[in-house]
């Protein structure tokens, strides 16, 4: 048998032509039928963090302490798409369609801020914004969370912050995804750190977002202290970006007019 | 010809491809920070391995050779996706973690290396036995490196405490360093001493003899 020229045209064309087919459907069918596995650990994942930041879940544990999944311990919550420019529901989204951080990118669904509104160096702010809302039997408001990003030292971090009832006291926060460094900004996720935002005032009595990371805190019992969290030991810029997305999200560019609507009873 | 014993082996002391090949070297300094990571990144490398090596082998008689480098990739890149798809659906925390780590297969020197330097000379069986050898020969000092930045980095080893940190109310004082990636420069360095010094064949000749020192009077 004559042998073949492998290094002919024809052959080059025949064979770089079949790899790239059996190649490209072999990666067609695993993204395909991986997908769906993928999108509920995607899900999942969020929700975890969302209960992780008001308080119903330990770090990486899948179940509380009351034997409920990750999945039952989200349909406690009431999702609500709200109009951040006015505080008013945004009826007319589906908040299971609803992706904040795509539509902070659309130009049509967002603005772009001007450097002094930008304490958090966003760049852009969407128009709508998601709440997580928590009510008792009473129908009352137990809990909100609240999505919150901003810069801080390599990169944006993303967390929740937990509300109490009040709409004035922490419950609770997390930060699922930053770049901050191992061991000092990466310290955002201690638990001992964040404990210490459980019982933090986040407003102050004109009801000004009024969160601060401080070097030493005010004496116990005094007034400053109720506003105030340790900083990061050596992530100061960490510690800083932390503050200024914490009282960004507060203010009226964020979920402030949502959040006075509410506590007036009236969104 | 070598054994197959030899081929599957050799790559894991002898013929390191870290210690000996020094190839794979940044994936190494990446993911060695905790030991979950590092086991998961070293399972996708020794399968990536041993099937590019597998179907390179099983296509070498009909590769053209000037464009045999670009079908490797190819056939990397695929195992690579196939991979990282995997991870996502099935360890979704670690691949978060491993974020665009495990995508950098694709250009581990030590995948090509394999399948050009070996794959493209060898029978399947072979050339799979030896993906998986040097699959295995970067695992081990990887697990290595993880084992020994891990707990005197965090004080954790595969996230159970070892040494409480001061940071969680315990008396251990994190290296800063050890979570840091030029720690696995200093590990991988010590390791590759030992090595040579436990295995001297490993030792290169030098390539060249420093010359005395220029005399004052030589000058003029």
């Amino acid at each position: 048998m004559p042998q073949r020229n492998r290094d002919s045209i024809g052959n080059i064309l025949i064979v770089a032509i079949s790899v790239c087919l059996v190649a490209s459907i072999l990666v067609s069918v695993a993204a395909v039928a991986l997908k769906p596995a993928q999108e509920a650990n995607r899900l999942l994942n969020q929700r975890q963090n969302i209960l992780v930041a008001a308080g119903l879940l330990a770090p990486g544990q899948s179940t509380s302490a009351e034997g409920l999944g990750i999945n039952e311990l989200f349909d406690l919550f009431d999702v609500r798409v709200v109009d951040l420019r006015t505080g008013e529901y945004a009826e007319d989204i589906d908040p299971a369609e609803f992706d904040q951080l795509r539509s902070a990118r659309d130009a049509s669904r967002s603005r772009r801020l001007s450097g002094d509104e930008d304490i958090a160096t966003l760049r852009r702010l969407e128009n709508y914004g998601i709440v997580y809302l928590m009510r008792d039997d009473a129908g009352n408001v137990e809990k909100t969370v609240l999505p919150v990003r901003g810069m801080g030292l390599w990169g944006t971090l993303f967390g929740y912050l937990a509300i109490e009832g009040d709409l004035v006291t922490a419950e609770g926060i997390a930060f699922y995804r930053h770049q901050e460094t191992p061991g000092l900004g990466g310290e955002v996720e201690n638990p001992r750190w964040r404990a210490q935002w459980e019982g933090l005032k986040l407003f102050d009595d004109e009801g000004r977002p009024a969160v601060e990371l401080v070097k030493t805190r005010a004496p116990e019992g005094s007034d400053a202290r109720r506003h105030q969290v340790d900083m990061l030991a050596g992530a100061t810029l960490t510690s800083r970006g932390v503050e200024n997305l914490v009282n960004f999200w507060l203010s009226d560019l964020g979920y402030g007019a949502y959040l006075e609507k509410l506590r007036q009873g009236e969104a | 010809m070598s054994s197959p014993k030899e081929v599957l082996f050799s790559p894991i002391f002898d013929n390191n491809p870290i210690a000996l090949q020094v190839l794979g070297i940044c994936s190494a300094l990446a993911v060695t920070v905790s030991m979950v990571n590092t086991l998961v990144m070293c399972a996708a490398v020794i399968f990536v391995c041993a099937f590019s090596n597998l179907f390179v082998s099983l296509l070498r008689h009909v590769m053209p050779s000037s464009i045999r480098i670009i079908i490797q990739m190819t056939i990397i890149a695929s195992l690579v996706i196939l991979v990282d798809q995997i991870i996502q659906a099935y360890a979704y925390e670690v691949s978060q973690r491993l974020s665009v780590f495990v995508g950098l297969i694709i250009t581990n020197c030590i995948v090509l290396g394999r399948a050009e330097g070996f794959a493209l000379q060898n029978g399947p069986y072979i050339s799979f036995l030896d993906g998986i050898g040097n699959g295995l020969g970067y695992s081990i000092l990887l697990l290595l490196v993880a084992l020994i930045r891990e707990p005197l980095g965090a004080g954790t080893l595969m996230g159970y405490t070892l040494f409480p940190s001061v940071n969680d109310g315990g008396w251990y004082i994190g290296n800063g360093l050890m979570l840091l990636a030029p720690s696995a420069f200093f590990i991988i360095g010590l390791a590759i001493w030992a090595l040579r010094a436990w295995k001297p064949a490993q030792v290169e000749p030098a390539e060249y003899e420093i010359a005395e020192n220029v005399q004052y009077k030589e000058a003029i």
